[in-house]
């Protein structure tokens, strides 16, 4: 082997060892914990929401068309409560339980709107808005833009 | 009993999206963009709809069905207007949610203060 | 031709140890009613002081620790040759807006954590060079003007990680002065190591403790080997901010090498917070976490005779969120400063 190659591969060897050591004295992520908190936390804002949906589809709304206010609904109250700084304890505690509904969509517009209103109306609230949601946003277009694409194709 | 199916279909997405965050090196962010294109994925090939039929508020609370949404209003504009519905049809049934976020997001934001 | 005031391959000795006239930490609430509460000149009842903004909040804060530390040291700004301080946010702007506001000659300085034990090693040195008489090391943090630039918006609901570190929301500032200057016993500034950049390939930017502890284990190392100590050699050797998983890897590592401090090994990130208690994951973290207790509690402790030498490593993890965006791994840096309780008589690095 080259002193280079050599070199290198010494120097990934201490980082494998030293990473294995890091891993032992790593305070574990409470994974089944997390897991049972996700699924009972996401499973109950989804009964909310079905709660919400039965309401809004006795004011008269029909079925296909009572999500709308529905997801407005859950996104006023992340909205609300992420205003009011309650939702990042939620958060902390629910994990993807919080963050997965859409409530979690909402929380980080709002959060990021929130943190930086200080910097402006424009560039603070109006340029921060989006910088946690964009992926989401962007990604969901374009895999809609791909199976629109593919559908358009196999027809 | 839609009640219960919504529960456990919103648990179960849920769980799937904490799995990714505690067992991967992917932020929330990521698990979310992998969410969304997932239920898009799943729309697609027409599995979503009937698991919101199915389970309700359990599918379609979930950032997932923002995915089944954005294909949906895509393939809708495709039937009516042909290739060019593809890009303009998106946003179609997402909007509300999309609009409500934005003017909850802003007042909010305008009324409260981070607390840190 | 070689440096006469250079040991081993890192370490500045100072001719005439550096006298520490006084020093000062003003802290946030959570820090007030921690382990060391009591220890602090100031504890502002919440984050943002009245201020319009976190970062306005750290600039305010900044200046107390400066100027309650000149008080006390009962000196004016006016009579301070050069002030050397930074701080976490993007150029330093805590640090420069209130240096503009003190109005001394200013070095500004980015080490992230480790920059209270950088400050105060060239703090020192400038004085021991003959360039200064008066000089005033200082440092600041905040929880939140540093989570909405490293991490995300505080009222954010993304779950951490329970190794994740709490950055302290807190302020030190120390005067120093030639040791000719302060007669009888003091706490003074005998050696300065400089540390080198280790990374050893950890990525996750919450996982602090274990990107800072190898520099650590290697600038203590340095040290030890520089100057030939024994392992006893000091009462206290106190990092900055490992917190419980870097501070557990530390002690390994410095094991594995040979050196055991065992419980004479402690972190500031451990005894600011109590993990029990407060919601600090594992333990504290930032410049102001290693500042704070440096400038109150140790300072404290040295007055009432209960520390004779002690060896303070500051740690820093060198990454931004670009960096971190870009794929890569994370360096870090760990300076030392080895503090002894002597007199004025004391030359030549101290009691060795």
């Amino acid at each position: 082997m080259g002193k280079s190659a050599k070199a290198k591969s010494r120097q990934q060897m201490q980082y494998k060892d030293y990473q294995q050591l890091a891993k032992q004295k790593q305070l574990k992520i409470p994974v089944f914990r997390n897991v049972v908190v996700a699924f009972v936390i996401g499973g109950l804002i989804c009964v909310f929401g079905q709660l919400l949906m039965t309401l809004f589809m006795r004011l008269g709304f029909a079925q296909e068309q009572a999500g709308n206010p529905t997801v407005a609904a859950l996104i006023l109250i992340a909205a609300l409560l992420t205003g009011l700084g309650v939702w990042d304890v939620f958060g902390q505690f629910a994990g993807a339980g919080a963050g997965v509904p859409v409530t979690g969509f909402a929380n980080s517009i709002v959060s990021s709107a929130l943190e930086f209103k200080r910097e402006g109306l424009i560039l603070g609230i109006g340029g921060h808005m989006f910088s946690l949601a964009g992926p989401v946003i962007v990604y969901g277009a374009v895999t809609a833009f791909v199976v629109g694409l593919i559908h358009a194709v196999l027809r | 009993m839609i009640f219960l199916k919504a529960f456990l279909v919103g648990g179960i997405i849920c769980a799937i999206g904490q799995l990714l965050i505690d067992l991967t090196p992917l932020t929330p962010a990521h698990v979310l963009t992998v969410l969304v294109v997932c239920g898009g994925v799943l729309s697609g090939i027409g599995l979503y709809e009937p698991l919101v039929k199915w389970s309700g508020a359990g599918a379609s609370v979930p950032i997932t069905s923002f995915g089944h949404q954005l294909v949906q209003g895509s393939l809708r504009e495709l039937e009516t207007n042909g290739i060019v519905g593809v890009l303009g049809g998106i946003f179609d049934l997402t909007s509300s949610g999309i609009t409500a976020a934005i003017i909850f997001g802003f007042f909010t934001a305008l009324i409260f203060n981070p607390k840190g | 031709m070689k440096a006469t005031k250079k040991l081993g391959l890192q370490t500045v000795a100072f001719s005439r140890p550096v006298a520490i006239v006084s020093s000062a930490s003003c802290v946030g609430p959570l820090e007030g009613e921690g382990p060391l509460r009591g220890s602090f000149d100031v504890v502002y009842p919440d984050m943002l002081n009245g201020a319009g903004s976190w970062e306005k909040a750290e600039v305010g804060m900044f200046k107390d620790a400066v100027q309650t530390a000149l008080g006390k040291g009962k000196h004016s700004a006016q009579s301070v040759d050069f002030l050397l301080a930074g701080d976490l946010l993007n150029q330093c702007i805590s640090a420069n807006f209130a240096a503009r506001d003190l109005g001394i000659p200013m070095l500004g300085l980015y080490g992230a954590c480790s920059t209270m034990a950088e400050s105060v090693g060239l703090g020192s040195a400038l004085i021991d060079g003959g360039f200064a008489q008066y000089t005033v090391a200082a440092v600041s943090s905040h929880y939140a003007s540093s989570e909405r630039q490293y991490r995300f918006p505080t009222e954010y609901g993304g779950q951490k990680p329970p190794y994740c570190q709490y950055t302290v929301t807190g302020a030190g500032a120390m005067l120093l002065t030639n040791g000719q200057n302060i007669p009888g016993l003091a706490p003074r500034i005998t050696h300065f190591t400089v540390g080198k950049i280790v990374d050893l390939g950890i990525k996750d930017p919450f996982d602090m403790g274990s990107a800072m502890a190898p520099s650590a284990a290697d600038t203590i190392l340095r040290h030890f080997s520089d100057l030939g100590l024994q392992s006893d050699h000091y009462d206290l050797v106190l990092t900055g901010d490992l917190a419980y998983v870097g501070s557990s890897i530390l002690s390994e590592l410095l094991h594995q090498s040979g050196l055991e401090l065992g419980n004479r090994l402690r972190d500031c990130g451990l005894m600011i917070f109590d993990r029990e208690r407060q919601q600090v994951f594992a333990g504290g973290s930032g410049c102001g976490c290693s500042a704070s207790v440096m400038c109150g509690h140790i300072m404290e402790t040295f007055k009432q005779g209960k520390l004779k030498r002690i060896l303070f490593a500051g740690t820093g993890a060198l990454l931004s969120p670009t960096s971190y965006q870009q794929g890569e791994t994370i360096p870090c840096v760990a300076h030392a400063i080895s503090i002894e309780l002597c007199d004025d008589r004391a030359l030549g690095g101290g009691t060795l």
